[in-house]
């Protein structure tokens, strides 16, 4: 780990994100109106974005032995099954997590 | 409304919010200490960057120091997002005044669900300003709490970490969750999900984003497409 490589990923990171979120206001400050493709993509782009922040957590899964796939499948199912019933993020989050921790912890070792 | 009420509405109005970020906060910094980076690295994510699920991510990038081009092409897509709470906020933000680069700056997820409706505003613009402020400002706070102990338990408590680094997935699986039920996009989440499971079949997992974003793209622009024709 160099410390300035660290720091200078930091600082891109924070100047992207508060690049996007102040584009709009920016661009469309008050006179312009905002295209109507650009809204359609604002409406859509968060469901399908999500979707794909999933596939990308669970891109190092592998289905070869059980020990693989299984605890993340299982956890993944917990947590979808605990919000659907309480809709509660940090049961949901905290659940899932605690259970994902036991089973690679303690189950399939 | 005096100032004493606003700050009493923008805390309870917050309150929600404080739990969740309070949590998802420590994960953070447990996440954090895991991968080498203590308490200084961690609050100053939270100052300079407060984007939670995208501070989930830093953590692995700093890990596997991946180049800054990376980092920001990573930080574009999983913060695109973002650009539509924007687009929805310009006319409710149109009129504050000194504190608006803030308003603009703190416009997370959490905070962007709190301040989208504006009947919740207080009446005159001035306490409205000081409402929206406050709200962000709190959630920020809570933010950093969270990161701060997060990093501290990490530090002093050497305990097994191994599986924490799923927090981040259970939020996003919570968050598609919440989607799912409560929208009617279910399409779009599916499109999201089938192009990157493509695109990591083909592509393989260091090099998917980039294919998954643009086949996403395609295929909304093509449906975007045929509903426009549909509709004239």
């Amino acid at each position: 780990m160099n410390n300035l490589h660290s720091a200078v990923l930091i600082a891109v990171i924070a100047v992207v994100t508060v690049m996007l979120r102040a584009f709009p206001f920016l661009v469309f400050n008050g006179r312009r109106k905002v295209p109507r493709y650009t809204m359609f993509l604002g409406d859509k782009l968060p469901y399908a974005i999500i979707g794909m922040l999933i596939v990308y957590c669970l891109r190092n899964v592998s289905f070869g032995a059980l020990a693989d796939w299984l605890p993340s499948f299982i956890s993944v199912i917990i947590v979808a099954v605990l919000h659907i019933w309480k809709r509660k993020t940090i049961i949901s989050v905290a659940g899932g997590t605690l259970v994902y921790m036991f089973l690679v912890q303690a189950v399939f070792v | 409304m005096g100032i004493k009420t606003t700050v009493k509405k923008a805390f309870i109005k917050s309150l929600p919010v404080m739990a969740a970020y309070v949590i998802l906060g420590m994960g953070f910094g447990i996440l954090m200490d895991d991968r080498g980076y203590g308490t200084v690295w961690s609050l100053v994510c939270s100052v300079f960057i407060f984007a939670g699920s995208m501070q989930y991510v830093t953590a692995d990038l700093l890990a596997a120091a991946v180049s800054p081009i990376n980092a920001a092409i990573m930080a574009l897509m999983v913060n695109a997002r973002h650009l539509f709470y924007g687009i929805s906020m310009i006319g409710k933000y149109r009129n504050m005044g000194k504190t608006k680069p803030y308003l603009i700056f703190g416009l997370t997820d959490e905070t962007y669900s709190l301040l989208c409706d504006d009947k919740d505003y207080p009446p005159q613009k001035k306490d409205a300003e000081l409402y929206c402020f406050l709200v962000t400002l709190f959630d920020q706070m809570y933010w950093i709490i969270g990161t701060l102990l997060g990093a501290l338990i990490g530090a002093v408590f050497n305990f097994n970490s191994k599986g924490i680094d799923f927090s981040m997935t259970a939020l996003f699986v919570t968050v598609f969750v919440e989607q799912w039920l409560t929208s009617k996009e279910q399409r779009c989440a599916l499109t999201g999900i089938g192009a990157a499971v493509v695109c990591l079949i083909i592509f393989g997992e260091s090099n998917f984003l980039i294919p998954t974003m643009l086949l996403i793209a395609l295929i909304l622009t093509i449906s975007y497409r045929k509903r426009g024709v549909s509709d004239e």
